[in-house]
């Protein structure tokens, strides 16, 4: 299996998550994540879908989601050639002794605490799914009491735009 | 409004964007009828169901009221354009739309309450879905303020039908009805037809709203078809003139395009090999001295041996299924695949396709005839008599037949034989449910024309053969209607004879009577080591005969006839077909052991077709 990040652009309407998740649970495929959200268009929502698929079954379950009448637009987002990035929260309980280390861990990567209490800390992460499993492994010595973690985002890189086109068409009805 | 006339229900995104020479997309919608004087008047969101229903070319729907979809049905009474079927099941008022829609081409309507009245209507639904048929289901939901509350007679009916509509939409602003309901028959009928599914909230129904038909469509998401691409099509004329062994495997698709004169002549042109799927018969006439049957688990030994030894198979409008391609890997081992649909994601779904070819077909048809003419200009006919051969061969070693009863009771097939030749084909529509009646009607019945078969292929819905005929009937009332049916089949839904009594809607109902659930029956003869487990069902010769089925007939206002040996078959018929004022009921008393032949069992590939029981087709003969 090999994973791939899709980027469908939808009509912000109501059920139009539900139809897409039910469209891969229907079709046996395995969503790895799914993040949504809006877009710079109020009317347009934009679901990243991280699937774990063949390239094959992968083209049929896209064309099963253009037929989808709330979905605009269904862009495959390659790993190399797109911003791909994951928020992870882990509270982690530390106290004075154990603060130290924990809080050497979060500099070495990138990372922030954002709530303290006398034996608790709560790390904030931003990255790619490889470098917050990393941050994971080294917070594991460690009481680690609580993780939560966001769908997959992703966007291209360079100048280029796909909701632009989209929203032409949202636009111009 | 005058823009509505100009070009009703183009969605005007694709205007704007198409060039004006996109005849596919510009195709007017005929059912879209608006009245101009209905815009900005105030009426109840209720009304404003009657009068977009009627806007949008309805004149016949099929329905039955309760709670939610009440202060609907107040203003439906008044309506001078809609012709409302009480059916006495949602089930029947499904099937019926379905049968109807299938007959007239038109988008079918059929109207339930909430809850129950919704559920009730999943399983046409889904049948609808399977197969590509156009349909627009309008449900009443509970009060918007109750959704959600688990309401009296609430249930979520957009979340369950979901996964088995093209389109499903909840409305509780009743503002919101004209365009839901002008969406829906849209996407219905455009694109590869399909349910759509209207909930409207109680409250919305009744409050009060200002009428608004929309001026046009505006579905951004929803892709209508494409013009197919020439390239594509010049490699399928390409292949079509060069192939030696070329089969058309026509599927469904040809008959909801409304393209069968394009494939005739397609056909005529190309001198190669046709099978017609069971979606698909009379999309070329059975006459047709190409036409060898149809292909599949029980299709023709000629239909299915053509495509497992062709070069080319060029597929129209089907798709692959697994009761036409047995053991997947096996099927078509040397051909070449063409694969026109309308529908994408048909194309490589369950075959790798080597030309792919999307677009409605009377567009595909108009651009491939020229195409292939051309190529023939080019390089002359291709030489197909060694290919004819062989196929004449085939089908006449392997010959369609049965072999006679030896219980004194008539053959299954000599019946549903002969009322397909005492029947006119230009006048007679066939329904039927599903199982070995389903069968052998597609078997021994020669269809002559497009729509003069209709049955439940995709879902195989037991039971839809009663309402679909009646919805037929309703759509076509100059044609006779023969609903082929089971016994078993005929205990699901028969009771929608009753509303095809009191509204004076003839059908002709043929049970099949083997006393048995005759194809479930017919797998344990042949897997199950002939253990009959819950199969019989006691309505035939020698039995109680619960229920007595010419009684049953009578008490629901039918004709109840009964037919117990091959003499009176005829004479049977024809005495059903003399009456037209009430619809008809023969219980055909049949043979329980007959079996439907050929068969390619479950899972194995076609080339293990039988003949018969233990009867395999040589394929190589030398003469």
């Amino acid at each position: 299996m090999t994973k791939h990040t899709l980027s469908v652009l939808v009509e912000n309407k109501p059920g139009v998550l539900a139809r897409v998740a039910g469209l891969f649970s229907r079709r046996a495929f395995n969503i790895h994540s799914l993040a949504v959200g809006q877009t710079e268009h109020p009317e347009i929502s934009r679901i990243t879908v991280v699937v774990d698929v063949e390239d094959l079954p992968l083209e049929q379950v896209t064309k099963q989601l253009n037929k989808l009448v709330h979905v605009l637009k269904i862009v495959e987002l390659e790993q190399g050639r797109s911003v791909q990035r994951d928020l992870l929260l882990v509270k982690v309980r530390a106290d004075a002794r154990q603060r130290t280390d924990v809080l050497q861990i979060v500099d070495l990567f990138r990372a922030h605490i954002v709530d303290v209490s006398t034996d608790s800390v709560v790390i904030e992460a931003v990255g790619t799914p490889d470098k917050l499993e990393a941050l994971l492994a080294a917070l594991a010595p460690h009481d680690v009491r609580e993780i939560v973690q966001s769908g997959t985002v992703a966007i291209g890189r360079g100048a280029r735009s796909i909701t632009e086109r989209a929203l032409d068409r949202v636009a111009t009805a | 409004m005058a823009q509505v006339q100009a070009k009703p229900g183009v969605p005007a995104a694709r205007i704007a964007r198409q060039a004006p020479s996109a005849p596919t997309l510009a195709r007017p919608t005929p059912q879209s009828n608006p009245d101009p004087a209905l815009n900005g008047v105030q009426m109840t969101g209720a009304e404003a169901i009657i009068r977009s229903l009627e806007c949008a070319g309805a004149t016949d729907v099929f329905g039955i009221p309760g709670g939610a979809i009440l202060p609907t049905y107040d203003p439906l009474m008044d309506s001078q354009r809609l012709r409302h079927i009480l059916v006495r099941h949602e089930q029947g008022a499904g099937h019926a739309a379905q049968g109807y829609a299938h007959a007239t081409g038109k988008v079918g309507v059929c109207i339930a309450t909430s809850g129950p009245g919704a559920t009730n209507l999943v399983t046409p639904i889904a049948d609808a879905n399977m197969d590509s048929i156009p349909m627009v289901a309008i449900t009443g939901q509970v009060g918007a303020a109750m959704i959600g509350t688990d309401a009296f007679q609430e249930a979520d009916i957009v979340g369950i039908t979901a996964p088995i509509t093209k389109h499903n939409v909840l409305v509780t602003d009743p503002a919101e009805i004209p365009r839901a309901i002008a969406e829906a028959f849209y996407i219905a009928s455009h694109g590869r037809p399909g349910p759509v599914l209207v909930d409207i909230a109680k409250s919305a129904q009744q409050a009060t709203t200002t009428f608004q038909w929309p001026g046009r469509i505006e579905l951004p998401g929803f892709n209508a078809g494409a013009r197919p691409h020439q390239k594509t099509i010049q490699e399928a004329a390409r292949l079509l003139a060069t192939a030696r062994r070329p089969v058309l495997y026509v599927g469904g698709g040809v008959i909801r395009s409304g393209a069968s004169a394009g494939l005739r002549k397609l056909v005529d042109l190309s001198g190669a090999a046709v099978v017609t799927t069971l979606m698909a018969r009379g999309a070329l006439p059975d006459s047709h001295p190409q036409h060898l049957g149809m292909p599949g688990m029980h299709g023709t030994v000629a239909a299915v041996a053509s495509m497992q030894k062709a070069d080319l198979v060029v597929s129209l409008g089907a798709r692959f299924d697994d009761r036409v391609t047995g053991a997947l890997n096996s099927f078509a081992p040397h051909a070449t695949i063409v694969h026109a649909d309308i529908d994408p994601a048909e194309i490589g779904k369950n075959r790798a396709v080597d030309v792919p070819i999307v677009g409605d077909l009377k567009d595909v048809f108009e651009a491939l005839v020229p195409a292939l003419a051309a190529e023939h200009e080019r390089h002359g006919k291709p030489d197909l008599e060694a290919w004819w051969a062989q196929l004449d061969d085939w089908r006449t070693t392997y010959a369609l037949g049965y072999t006679p009863t030896n219980d004194q009771l008539s053959s299954p097939q000599h019946v549903i034989q002969r009322l397909g030749e005492l029947n006119d084909p230009d006048r007679t529509i066939y329904t039927a449910g599903v199982g070995q009646h389903q069968m052998w009607a597609s078997q021994f019945i020669k269809y002559e024309h497009p729509n003069t078969w209709i049955n439940s292929g995709g879902l195989g819905t037991m039971g839809f053969s009663v309402p679909a005929a009646m919805g037929a009937q309703v759509g076509a009332p100059d044609k006779q209607v023969w609903a082929i049916d089971g016994d078993g089949c005929f205990q699901m839904t028969n009771q929608e004879l009753v509303t095809c009594a009191i509204n004076e809607i003839p059908i002709k109902v043929a049970i099949i009577n083997n006393s048995s659930l005759g194809m479930v029956r017919q797998w344990q003869t042949l897997f199950y080591d002939q253990r009959y487990s819950n199969t019989d069902l006691h309505t035939g010769h020698g039995t109680r005969r619960v229920p007595d089925f010419v009684k049953l007939a009578e008490a629901m206002g039918c004709v109840g006839l009964r037919c117990e040996s091959d003499a009176d078959v005829d004479a049977t018929i024809k005495r059903a077909n003399e009456i037209d004022d009430q619809p008809v009921v023969v219980d055909f008393t049949v043979s329980r052991d007959a079996m439907v032949w050929p068969m390619v069992a479950a899972g194995k590939s076609n080339d293990e077709i039988q003949y018969a029981k233990g009867i395999a087709p040589e394929w190589d003969r030398e003469d």
